[in-house]
């Protein structure tokens, strides 16, 4: 077991430096000048060398990577040419918004999503299972942003029970700060519980056609029994693996969401960034992002091993 | 990733058309792609003309879902927005199987450290969703359509990539791979011949899935304009800026998420459907 | 307490699958219950326990002690079943859940039944696991399923059955899963356990031999009917229906074995020398690397054109790594084998044509071995790749030729392979191997998946082909009997050695080594069955 979880870390760091090459890659050596790329074409040869200069873009290109990732590492992650502040300050105030808010969102969306996988699941071809999955079918199609203008509509626009945007920060209080991200939480999380409770209940239902069962319930236990006790836990790996990915897609769906409502986020952050060709912030924000989805992925993998006991053993 | 045992059995084509997801998913599908091929010779009105005097009107029997803030036709833009969400979709699509798929295939048949260096460099893609692409080319490129392609193109990879593996997988401990190969095929041959027909399948699907998905994602960055820039219409982008006339004009926002509600429906509804088709196992155990 | 059933009927959506099932388990007696695929064994078993899939519709009547199982509320249901009627069924390796321990799955039942503490039902689970071998201290409690193998988890699924002392035990085909010494062992412990404990035992299998040791009573069953019953003794002595009469002479059928019609060649068509293959295993920790399992241990042997050579071991000796070896699927880690002369490790593509040619083989899952997705033509031509030269007549008419040489008719060659029954497409994998005119045939396990009257004429058909057309065969198989049909020589393999060659006769009557004489005692002789239940008379 301390093997595997010392692979799957090594694993974890190789696949974060690959990919923070990859990030370099794309910001810095792609665009050929990024200080041509920040001024614009119309800034002069001098305003270009001297931005070179400030930027360190005249030493060779593993220098630059290894003193970037150097820097990210001890949480410095360069100085933000448009606001002239280091990126580390912007981003650990944005972050206060928008990571709460994907937390929130991934704990409603499970919530809401596996009681009623296993509900369907556990009464599956009745009138309810029916009417259950046609919603979550259409659940799937909705796009979060859309629905999140839906709902302001009806409840902030029409209602006025909800604030339409915006964001009064944490030091105006716990719950004024949640009254804000109740929205963007739940028009984040219930597309996503539309796919987990379908995956949830397919799931169930193949580990429920599986002969293990059949053994259970010639062991005198009750079909409800056995989909929670022998069931649920089977099924737990394609879930699993649905949250990892769809961890991504709240990341994504966080950032599109806080233009929606307005919220002092990291997407506002980033769409401003990308604007003022602010390639600094950029290259920031997109690295913390990949490197928490990087990590998740980690943690989903680890959780494999804890259900699963064959996962425990490393292959050879 | 099961490999059903034998398919296309006599009787698809009935089993297929018997399930009502198929039916209602080809029909949505085969409705938004003939509105969207229409667009390119008829629209009820011109779709890059500004109307100012005509601005903000309700649904009626001119307009159908009334007009926008310079007076266009949201019908009419919904139609050519078609065009353009069908386009990403399906060319992210290739670019993912076109890619993904051999590769998967060739790991699967390699074993070893090609499939080990798959898996990783599958990890890594995953690691970016097509949002994260689509900023980091956005802001070294500056915005536009392709840019969403590509993004959501990659993000495709390892989708397939890792479909195809498992499917390749499964298959290549069956004894029909090995009587192949008594008879002296080359891995390349056997692929080719025997591998990649018998997960043609489980690839249809997913790539009806992930048009379904693509056409989100588009949507998503057309909306945060990252995507299809003015004036082309994109439901997205319409989206976008119907959301600042939220409060007196309402109905802009309707039309373009009904649009692209109903074509990923469809789509999804078709996936299951050809799924079920394929797999009368699974769809034992979905009804 | 005995159960009776009384003239049930079953349909399952509309189709039936029992009609007219009458029989009886009394305490402390076996009652053995026969039949090919397909004749409702199963059913009747699943029946009793109240476990029908959905949607089927059952009528007649199961009595159970003074309960009426047919129509038992669910509750009722849940208290017999797991306490006074268990079942084991076929599949060891996934009738146990994977993420649950050994000793939780034990003990789920007791506490279950008799409301016992947990840490009282893990105390009754560990002399529950003694008493069926498998004692914990060399098997804690708290492994999971696959660290086991599968006869240790049938071990497992029967101290589960047994927990509560079962008035009733229905065994599925305990034992088709696993090799004929671990078979013995199984059979063994249910027959202490009926004989202990007085409990009725319904074991329901394919196979005429297991039952005729273990049965007190046989029911022989076809189609969803009842066609023979009756004491063992009398059922084999008399073998008075046709069809049970069928199903013995088929179980212990042999061809007429005639002489390879081959010219004698000097040179074996395959030489193996001194070969080894070691398996690279799971680390142990970050500095330990796993130790490398050697599934084949300097094996040699050579095979003679026309020859005929089983090849036979429990699972997991090793013996179908060998012939991936020998067909090439798979390299030696040490050691060379050389066909007609070519040493096939370090031949070239070119090389390996006339070897491919020359070795040709025959697997054994009838349902898995063609592509689902070619015509029957495609398939057995496929081979014939090997040879590019042949125009398109050509080889359609070689196609023909194998098909006809199978007894196959000329109109499957259109046809898909999910047309063909498992016994047609056993024939046409035996067309594809014959194509390119092979010297030697290595066939795995190829009769096992196939109901015994299927085998007989499968076996008929391999001894005539070797006769007419001089073929040599590896023949593996883990079935002593079949290989003794077929084969001259036959060779032992225990833990990736061959431990003992020498002709069918010799090596089965009168076995050298250890392997050898558990493979021969471990294997039911339905011969000597029938032939004690004559001399009782």
């Amino acid at each position: 077991m301390t093997y595997l979880l010392i692979r799957k870390a090594a694993w974890a760091i190789a696949t974060l430096a690959v990919a923070s090459l990859f990030v370099f890659l794309t910001m810095e050596v792609v665009p050929g000048d990024a200080a041509q790329v920040m001024l614009g074409i119309n800034a002069t040869d001098e305003a270009v060398a001297a931005l070179r200069e400030r930027l360190g873009l005249d030493l060779p290109l593993w220098q630059r990577y290894l003193s970037w990732v150097g820097g990210m590492v001890q949480g410095d992650f360069g100085t933000s040419y448009i606001y002239s502040e280091p990126v580390s300050y912007l981003v650990a105030d944005r972050i206060t918004v928008s990571l709460p808010l994907a937390i929130i969102a991934l704990v409603l969306s499970t919530a809401i999503a596996i009681p009623i996988g296993v509900w369907t699941a556990s009464r599956r071809g009745s009138m309810l299972d029916t009417v259950v999955m046609g919603i979550t079918q259409v659940g799937i199609a909705i796009p979060n942003f859309w629905f999140a203008l839906l709902m302001v509509y009806v409840f902030a626009i029409g209602l006025q029970w909800l604030p339409a945007g915006g964001f009064p920060g944490w030091d105006a209080g716990v719950f004024p700060a949640l009254k804000a991200l109740a929205m963007p939480a739940i028009a984040l999380a219930l597309p996503q519980a539309a796919i987990l409770a379908r995956v949830t209940r397919s799931a169930l239902l193949e580990t429920m056609g599986q002969d293990y069962i059949r053994t259970a319930r010639a062991k005198g236990l009750s079909r409800r029994a056995t989909l929670w006790g022998h069931a649920l836990r089977n099924a737990l790996i394609p879930v699993l693996t649905i949250m990892g990915l769809q961890f991504a897609y709240l990341l994504a769906g966080t950032i599109i969401i806080e233009n929606v409502f307005y919220l002092p986020g990291l997407g506002r952050l980033v769409f401003q960034a990308i604007t003022q060709r602010d390639i600094i912030v950029v290259e920031s924000v997109v690295m913390m992002l990949v490197a928490t989805n990087i990590i998740i992925n980690f943690i989903v993998d680890l959780l494999y091993a804890v259900v699963d006991p064959r996962l425990r053993k490393a292959p050879a | 990733m099961s490999v059903p045992e034998t398919h296309r059995l006599p009787g698809f084509r009935e089993s297929a058309f018997a399930s009502r997801s198929f039916v209602i998913g080809l029909t949505v599908t085969l409705i938004i792609c003939a509105m969207a091929a229409i667009s390119f010779i008829w629209t009820p009105y011109d779709v890059t003309s500004l109307a100012i005097g005509d601005r903000l009107q309700k649904p009626s029997a001119a307009h159908w879902f009334g007009t926008d803030h310079f007076g266009r036709d949201i019908a009419s833009m919904i139609m050519v927005g078609a065009r353009n969400s069908i386009a990403v979709a399906v060319v992210a699509v290739v670019i993912g199987m076109g890619i993904g798929v051999p590769l998967g295939c060739w790991a699967a048949s390699r074993g070893g450290l090609p499939d080990e260096a798959l898996m990783r460099g599958n990890d890594v893609i995953f690691a970016f969703p097509a949002l994260l692409s689509a900023v980091m080319i956005s802001a070294v490129f500056g915005p536009g359509a392709i840019n969403a392609i590509i993004a959501i193109g990659i993000f495709n990879i390892p989708v397939f990539a890792r479909l195809s593996r498992g499917g390749a997988l499964a298959l290549w401990q069956r004894d029909f791979i090995a009587a192949a190969r008594v008879s002296g095929k080359s891995s390349a041959r056997i692929t080719v011949e025997h591998i990649v027909p018998n997960i043609a399948d489980i690839l249809i699907v997913q790539a009806t899935i992930a048009l379904a998905l693509g056409i989100l994602q588009e949507a998503g960055l057309a909306y945060v304009g990252l995507g299809t820039q003015p004036p082309f219409p994109s439901w997205g982008r319409m989206l976008n800026e119907a959301q600042t006339m939220m409060s007196f004009a309402p109905h802009m926002a309707i039309a373009p998420g009904i649009a692209i509600v109903v074509t990923v429906l469809g789509l999804n509804l078709l996936g299951d459907g050809l799924r079920d088709a394929l797999d009368p196992k699974l769809a034992r155990l979905r009804s | 307490m005995s159960l009776t059933i009384n003239d049930l009927h079953l349909s399952i959506g509309g189709s039936k699958i029992l009609s007219g099932i009458s029989l009886e388990a009394k305490p402390g007696r076996t009652l053995g219950i026969v039949g090919e695929s397909g004749s409702g064994k199963s059913m009747t078993a699943l029946s009793v326990m109240q476990l029908l899939p959905l949607g089927s519709h059952t009528t007649g009547s199961i009595n159970f002690a003074e309960h009426d199982l047919l129509n038992a509320p669910d509750e009722l249901m849940q208290d017999l079943r797991g306490d006074d009627i268990a079942m084991i069924f076929q599949e060891p390796m996934t009738a146990l859940n994977p993420v649950h321990t050994i000793g939780d799955q034990i003990a789920e039942g007791i506490c279950l039944h008799t409301g016992a503490s947990k840490s009282e039902a893990h105390r009754q689970a560990a002399k529950l696991m003694a008493d069926v071998g498998l004692p914990v201290e060399r098997f804690p409690l708290g492994r999971f399923p696959h660290q086991l193998s599968g006869g240790q988890r049938q071990r497992v699924a029967i101290a589960m059955a047994c927990a509560q002392s079962p008035d009733l035990l229905i065994a599925d085909e305990p034992t088709t899963a696993l090799d004929v010494v671990l078979q013995a062992q199984i059979l063994d412990l249910l027959r202490a356990r009926v004989e202990n404990s007085g409990m009725a035992l319904m074991l329901i299998t394919h196979d005429l031999a297991v039952v005729a040791d273990m049965a007190d009573d046989l029911i022989v069953m076809r189609e969803g009917e009842i066609v023979d019953h009756g004491p063992t003794k009398s059922v084999l002595r008399s073998l008075a229906h046709p069809y049970t009469a069928k199903l013995a002479a088929a179980s212990t059928h042999r061809p007429a074995l005639k002489p390879a019609n081959v010219a004698l060649v000097a040179a074996p068509i395959v030489q193996v020398q001194n070969i080894t293959r070691d398996y690279s295993t799971p680390r142990q920790s970050l500095f330990q690397k796993g130790k490398p399992f050697r599934a084949v241990d300097d094996v040699s042997f050579n095979i003679r054109a026309g020859e005929s050579l089983g090849l036979v071991g429990a699972s997991g000796c090793g013996k179908s790594t060998l012939a991936k070896m020998i067909l090439a699927l798979d390299k030696p880690t040490n050691g060379s084998i050389l066909i007609n002369s070519t040493d096939i490790a370090t031949a070239d593509q070119a090389a390996m044509r006339p070897v491919r040619c020359a070795v040709q083989a025959v697997f054994q899952d009838p349902g898995s071995s063609f592509d689902p997705r070619h015509t029957v033509e495609r398939l057995i031509a496929e081979p014939l790749h090997l040879e590019p030269k042949l125009s398109a007549d050509e080889r359609r008419q070689r196609v023909l030729d194998a098909l006809a040489e199978v007894a196959m008719p000329a109109d499957s060659l259109h046809r898909y392979p999910h047309e063909f029954s498992g016994g047609q497409r056993q024939r046409l994998a035996l067309a594809r191997a014959l194509i390119t005119r092979p010297s030697l045939i290595v066939a795995d396990e190829p009769v096992s998946a196939l109901d015994v009257s299927i085998r007989a004429q499968i076996l008929d058909l391999i001894a005539d082909l070797r006769h007419r057309l001089g073929i040599a065969w590896l023949f593996i198989s883990h079935d002593l009997g079949v290989v003794r049909a077929i084969c001259d020589e036959v060779m032992v393999m225990d833990a990736g050695r061959i431990v003992e060659r020498g002709a069918c006769n010799s090596v089965f009557d009168a076995p050298q080594s250890n392997a050898a004489k558990a493979l021969v005692a471990a294997t039911p002789d339905l011969a000597r069955a029938i032939a004690l239940a004559e001399n009782d008379a």
